[in-house]
């Protein structure tokens, strides 16, 4: 579904080079988790991913269903079914969460040939979603993200994607930020989601959240490549020793 | 050897002097009524239209800007429309005469006319200050309006709009208004114009609330492309009354829209919302000026501007806190969004502050869309057009949102995200 090809990325304002040579596959019902130390790439690979013009790709390709998104605006990529839950959720001032989830589902459907959907289907969908959530009504009558806390912000990422239906998720440390039992719930969301035809990429720091959305695949990202690339039991064996063994291995 | 130069008239002063002539056997009131509209027009034509030069005029020559004045036009036609919401009463000004027809029960309303014939209106026919131009003109040729008596404890369930619908010519109308102690009520002063022919329209709307009053008056202004538009709103709040004043500018091709208010009892609050939408080549200033003349009374300004095209905008804003006006705690803030390299928007905040226990600020900001925002929603789909308009539109919606009513909310989103459309 997903293949990233010697990858390199700058960001645009000043030069700096994030991305060095990065090779990912991730195939179509996977569930793969980036792991890494800070400053090693990650969240950048996730803006890059949605098409965030404050990065350069300078080098190599993102083919997604085998064609290049490289030239798609972020629009075309949601549209397309490429979702990043973001590890700092925007809040907007001004715009009602309802109109703003009702425009996004509607102007991705129109991208793709669908027809809309009436208020009252979209207004059951929200209502079945946040349900599952744990999400309270009242917070999707506030403006988008305005007065959430933390965890509500990840709460309304996960709803956002719940509803959006996308084929390849990323979700940039979703877990920061949340306490035991909204990790769980927000766990459960994802989970939810879990499918053969849909991907799940995950950036985290801590094992913890991997213990509740178990990864089919995790690679460590050091320096803008990935230097290993393991299953399930790399991600216990980081926790145990930290990455030191593993990029002194790699470099 | 007296070294005077004369003043050589532009177009639009000898326009008006004509049409004082021509019109003055027209114009309703003798007497003390007549005397006072000489005297404003002897003082319009010695001292000319305000330039840059008068200070309260600086960001708004009116005498470069407003290049013609229309005739009186007796045979132009207009007729009401609905009203803005449902269920409203409407009094109309149509082309500048006034129907006292559409009063809401409980509510004493003649027209200014009657005021002017009986010689009422004498009194009013005053300049605020030697600079008050609107005064001056609306003074002169004041031909109709209302004069509103909302009687002690009257709270109107329904909105009452007072419509003023100009298809040509020029109109001239004012609005003493007296909200009684405890009454509660919506007002929408809402100016249209239904024709592309170009129209002079002045009014000039004096309210005085009383005691616990608790009204909202907004005013909508959507004139012609063509239109001038001069306007002044002057209040007088008195014990813990409270008035929240919405200006909202999406027309006219020269709007100046003056608002001029003192607290005068303890417990007072003002709240001025104002939403400037302006595109095209137009010119549209709001001035403000607020007197916190006792303690403990309180006022919050927010101005939202959005400028397209060449569309050139003023936001003047004074307040002054009188010696001993203690505790008081007033806060102006002016915030525009410039969406082209063209447009123009100046902002003038003063504060002349006599008191020594009080809190009082300002701030003005000039933004464009924030990068962030945009790219969030793009992120989720939604195209680059369309979330820019979503933001503009976010933009000056905060403001509409503190109006509570939710009829009243959803017109006024339609006819911002038209405009905004119509803009973009």
């Amino acid at each position: 579904m997903l293949e990233i090809k010697n990858l390199h990325a700058r960001i645009a304002e000043d030069g700096t080079e994030i991305i060095r040579g990065l090779n990912l596959t991730v195939k179509a019902g996977e569930v793969a988790a980036i792991m890494g130390p800070n400053g090693s790439g990650k969240s950048t690979l996730s803006y890059i991913l949605s098409g965030r013009s404050d990065y350069e790709v300078t080098e190599g390709d993102i083919l997604y269903n085998g064609e290049s998104i490289l030239e798609l605006d972020p629009s075309e990529r949601a549209a397309k079914g490429i979702f990043l839950a973001f590890q700092y959720p925007v809040e907007i001032p001004g715009v009602a969460t309802m109109q703003f989830l009702k425009v996004a589902l509607n102007e991705q459907r129109k991208f793709r040939g669908e027809d809309e959907l009436s208020t009252p289907d979209f207004i059951r969908r929200v209502k079945e979603a946040a349900a599952r959530l744990q999400i309270n009504p009242d917070m999707l009558k506030r403006p988008l993200n305005v007065g959430f806390s933390g965890g509500e912000k990840k709460r309304a990422e996960i709803l956002q994607m719940a509803l959006l239906e996308p084929k390849l998720c990323i979700l940039d440390e979703t877990d920061s930020g949340l306490d035991i039992d909204a990790l769980k719930i927000v766990a459960d969301g994802v989970n939810a989601l879990r499918s053969p035809d849909r991907a799940v990429i995950v950036i985290t720091h801590y094992q913890r959240l991997l213990e509740y959305i178990v990864p089919d695949t995790v690679h460590v990202l050091y320096k803008g490549q990935v230097i290993k690339s393991g299953d399930k039991s790399l991600a216990l064996d980081l926790e145990a020793n930290g990455y030191a063994d593993i990029i002194d291995a790699a470099a | 050897m007296n070294m005077q130069t004369a003043i050589t008239m532009t177009a639009a002063e000898t326009a008006l002097v004509d049409a004082y002539n021509a019109e003055i056997g027209e114009l309703p009131g003798e007497g003390a009524v007549l005397s006072a509209r000489d005297t404003l027009l002897a003082d319009l034509k010695k001292q000319g239209l305000p330039t840059r030069r008068v200070e309260s005029w600086h960001y708004t020559d009116l005498r470069a800007l407003l290049r013609a004045v229309p005739a009186f036009d007796s045979t132009a036609f207009a007729e009401k429309v609905d009203p803005l919401v449902a269920g409203s009463s409407v009094l109309t000004v149509l082309n500048g005469k006034a129907d006292a027809k559409g009063a809401p029960v409980g509510v004493n309303v003649r027209t200014y006319r009657e005021s002017l014939l009986d010689g009422v209106a004498a009194a009013d026919l005053i300049e605020r200050d030697p600079e008050d131009a609107i005064g001056r003109i609306n003074g002169s040729f004041v031909r109709d309006g209302f004069e509103i008596e909302v009687p002690e404890g009257t709270e109107l369930e329904q909105p009452m709009e007072l419509q003023l619908v100009q298809s040509a010519g020029q109109s001239h109308s004012r609005f003493p208004v007296t909200f009684g102690a405890n009454t509660k009520a919506t007002v929408i002063e809402r100016h249209l114009s239904v024709s592309d022919a170009a129209s002079l329209v002045t009014v000039v709307s004096d309210l005085i609330l009383d005691d616990g009053a608790d009204i909202t008056w907004i005013i909508l202004q959507q004139q012609g492309v063509s239109d001038s538009h001069l306007a002044q709103v002057n209040f007088d709040l008195g014990t813990n009354a409270k008035l929240r004043l919405f200006v909202i500018n999406a027309g006219g091709k020269l709007v100046r829209q003056e608002v001029h208010g003192v607290t005068t009892g303890e417990g007072a609050d003002f709240k001025l919302r104002g939403i400037n939408l302006l595109g095209g080549e137009t010119h549209t200033d709001v001035t403000f000026t607020l007197g916190h003349d006792v303690p403990n009374t309180t006022s919050t300004e927010v101005i939202r501007n959005v400028l397209f095209d060449r569309a050139k905008g003023v936001f003047q804003g004074q307040i002054r806190v009188a010696p001993g006006a203690q505790k008081t705690d007033a806060k102006m803030a002016c915030n525009t969004l410039l969406l082209s390299d063209d447009a123009d928007f100046s902002a003038k905040p003063e504060l002349e502050i006599f008191a020594d226990d009080v809190q009082c600020g300002h701030g003005a900001t000039v933004i464009d869309i924030n990068p962030t925002h945009l790219y969030y929603l793009r992120a989720r789909g939604i195209p680059e057009n369309k979330a820019r308009a979503m933001l503009v539109n976010a933009f000056v919606d905060e403001i509409v949102e503190e109006l509570e009513d939710e009829s009243l909310i959803e017109t006024l989103e339609a006819i911002i995200a038209a405009w905004l459309e119509k803009h973009a």
